[in-house]
């Protein structure tokens, strides 16, 4: 039986997605929804839906919040004053994002 | 608006959107059950024209057109993105900065590189076979290459990815997809009809158009996605503005 499975990936996505939305700072909005892809991922193998479950993984826990990242970056320095107080929360991306 | 109009218009837009929303799945057949009808019909179909993965059948051979328009969306994004984040007028390009990587993850990336993306050849080529396709395919294809950013540097990954013949990748991808439809129509079938021999099923060379239109659409996501984050990581990591603070034109020029 899948059926718990598919009740845990639920509860997992359900979780995720409102951690997205309540999470108001854009670079920790970009990993939850890479985490809301993996659960979105597991439901839809546990649902068999492999085609579907492979689109999910490259775009939705990869692909977007890349391009997330990538924005907040390019933002955070075209306007230096207003994002000061993140600049220590963007550290981690920074290093990968400067070279 | 003010905060009670806003309100009231989400409470109207939620109570009609609910309203439909139950009201379509009453009639839905229960969760988890046997019974599948368009399943049911939709792999018969699939097995008639020897295409093993019914979800690729579905996609390239059954509801094609559907599949051509899904593509036009990327083309149309990527083109979209190419126009707005391009150099304008006040900012510069500086060279990329060389980057000092570990040895550890620059011989990870050296190992993995190839084998993603010999990967993502695989699930483009084997779409008609085993779950993924072009579009999935495409994908993995397009984030391997990025590997060699983070295993070495801005400028290696910017060596294998001239821009230009990923651009035209785009657009011959787009392309093949609309004239393999229209050569079915020159033969006197429909346009996207299914009109190649469908060949022994399970086979690499089964499902007739599938492989083509798989490789159609793997090439123009491969590219696209790679024409897409260039022009995203150009922005970061290249082009500056000339002078920082007085620039009263940025809000327009976006």
């Amino acid at each position: 039986m899948t059926d718990p499975l598919i009740a845990v990936a639920l509860v997992l996505v359900a979780v995720t997605a409102t951690a997205a939305v309540l999470n108001r700072e854009p670079l920790r909005q970009a990993l939850v929804l890479s985490f809301l892809g993996l659960a979105l991922t597991l439901l839809f193998v546990f649902v068999q839906a492999p085609d579907v479950a492979l689109s999910q993984l490259a775009v939705g826990s990869a692909l977007t919040p890349l391009m997330i990242v990538l924005t907040v970056r390019k933002v955070a320095r075209a306007t230096p004053a207003r994002h000061a107080p993140e600049e220590d929360d963007a550290h981690d991306q920074d290093g990968e994002a400067d070279r | 608006m003010t905060r009670r109009g806003r309100l009231l218009l989400f409470l109207i837009a939620a109570t009609v959107t609910t309203v439909l929303l139950v009201g379509a799945f009453v009639e839905l057949p229960d969760f988890g059950t046997n019974f599948h009808p368009y399943g049911d019909r939709a792999v018969h179909a699939a097995l008639e024209h020897r295409t093993a993965n019914a979800v690729a059948s579905v996609n390239f051979d059954q509801r094609a057109l559907d599949t051509l328009v899904e593509e036009t969306i990327l083309f149309a994004a990527v083109l979209g993105a190419v126009v707005l984040l391009r150099q304008v007028t006040g900012e510069r390009r500086r060279p990329p900065r060389p980057a000092r990587v570990s040895p550890a993850i620059r011989r990870l990336g050296v190992l993995l590189l190839p084998v993603a993306l010999l990967v993502g050849l695989y699930v483009v080529a084997h779409g008609q076979l085993t779950p993924g396709g072009g579009f999935q395919g495409g994908v993995v294809v397009a984030t391997a290459l990025h590997l060699l950013y983070v295993a070495a540097d801005y400028r290696a990954l910017e060596r294998i990815r001239p821009l230009g013949p990923y651009e035209v990748g785009d657009v011959v991808g787009e392309a093949a997809y609309v004239v393999t439809g229209l050569a079915a129509m020159l033969g006197g079938s429909t346009f996207l009809a299914n009109v190649l021999p469908w060949g022994t099923l399970g086979t690499l060379t089964s499902g007739g158009t599938v492989v083509v239109l798989n490789a159609a659409v793997g090439m123009e996501v491969a590219c696209g996605v790679v024409v897409l984050l260039a022009t995203f990581l150009d922005q970061v990591v290249e082009i500056d503005e000339e002078s920082d603070g007085a620039r009263p034109g940025t809000g327009e020029s976006r």
